[in-house]
């Protein structure tokens, strides 16, 4: 099973498919662009700034899920000792931290015309500020340590830490009194946003996602580069 | 049509700035990973030219190598 993780593998297969997700990633967003800016409605209590709910959810959304992939690998690194996925951690970091901060940004934007305020210090809010922070020791752990067993083993343990954060993240709107409005969409209860909004997320999410794939490609193929000089370098 | 696109009922300067904000993060992070892989590609292929016959002997033996070097690059 690891095997399928094997380098050599993947990189024959990143060369392949990742001018294909390029232009999948290009039709995707401008539907989703005309979804969210066109054709979805406005909202009966907050009018056209809902439609900042377009980019601000799908990042959140992905800020997360790639954070719990990296915890989740980041604990493979030391039970499987298997180096490449900590290379696949370090490749998907930076989509992360672009998205947790796209988040962070549009959700002040929305703040100003909804509660009247950028920033406020809610459980919700400063959550997000803190996985933006642990994505950022993250990334950091790999600049500054040369020696790359070391990098591995601190920024494996800064994500593990970083864990802790996501369900304070999903539930804070549940557990604190917050500004932040609970969950509209809900996996396992009825969902609360109408299909003429729901779409346009649904699309924008994809695009999102396909833009995170793309970059995790494109890095992931620098970093085997990397090596590969490293071991040229070498001889 | 347009000015009411552009003003979204008052809201357009919050609505524009969180997308324009949102396609400038990712080109900007496209262009900053895109110019590294650049690089080090170019790395790379430096690297292989510069490398004597003996090396270049040593590399022939390591078939995943030498699979990777033919499939792309042009050298």
């Amino acid at each position: 099973m690891i095997n399928y993780f094997n380098p050599n593998n993947t990189l024959k297969i990143i060369n392949r498919i990742q001018k294909f997700v390029f232009a999948l990633f290009i039709i995707v967003l401008l539907l989703g662009l005309v979804e969210a800016l066109v054709l979805s409605p406005e909202d009966y209590k907050q009018s056209d700034s809902v439609r900042i709910m377009y980019v601000h959810v799908p990042s959140a959304w992905i800020s997360l899920g790639i954070f719990s992939f990296i915890s989740i690998l980041s604990f493979g690194v030391f039970v499987f000792k298997n180096k490449n996925f900590s290379l696949i951690t370090k490749s998907l970091a930076p989509s992360g931290f672009v998205f947790s901060i796209i988040a962070l940004v549009t959700g002040s934007i929305w703040g100003k015309p909804t509660w009247g305020t950028w920033w406020a210090w809610d459980a919700r809010i400063t959550s997000m500020l803190l996985l933006s922070i642990f994505y950022l020791l993250f990334i950091t752990s790999w600049k500054i340590t040369t020696d790359t067993g070391k990098a591995e083993k601190i920024s494996s343990i800064i994500a593990i830490i970083g864990l802790i954060n996501i369900p304070v993240i999903k539930f804070s709107v549940e557990w604190w009194n917050t500004l932040h409005q609970p969950a509209s969409v809900k996996i396992l209860e009825e969902t609360t946003i109408h299909s003429s909004m729901l779409t346009p997320l649904a699309i924008m999410t994809a695009a999102f996602a396909l833009f995170s794939l793309l970059i995790f490609l494109m890095k992931y193929n620098t970093e085997l580069l990397k090596i590969k000089n490293k071991g040229l370098n070498r001889l | 049509m347009i000015s009411e696109l552009l003003n979204m009922n008052g809201y357009g300067v919050y609505v524009w700035s969180s997308f324009i904000f949102t396609l400038f993060s990712f080109s900007f992070l496209y262009a900053v990973v895109k110019l590294n892989l650049i690089k080090e590609k170019k790395k790379f292929e430096e690297n292989y030219k510069s490398l004597d016959e003996k090396k270049l002997a040593s590399v022939a033996k390591q078939k995943n190598v030498q699979r990777d070097i033919s499939k792309h690059f042009h050298i």
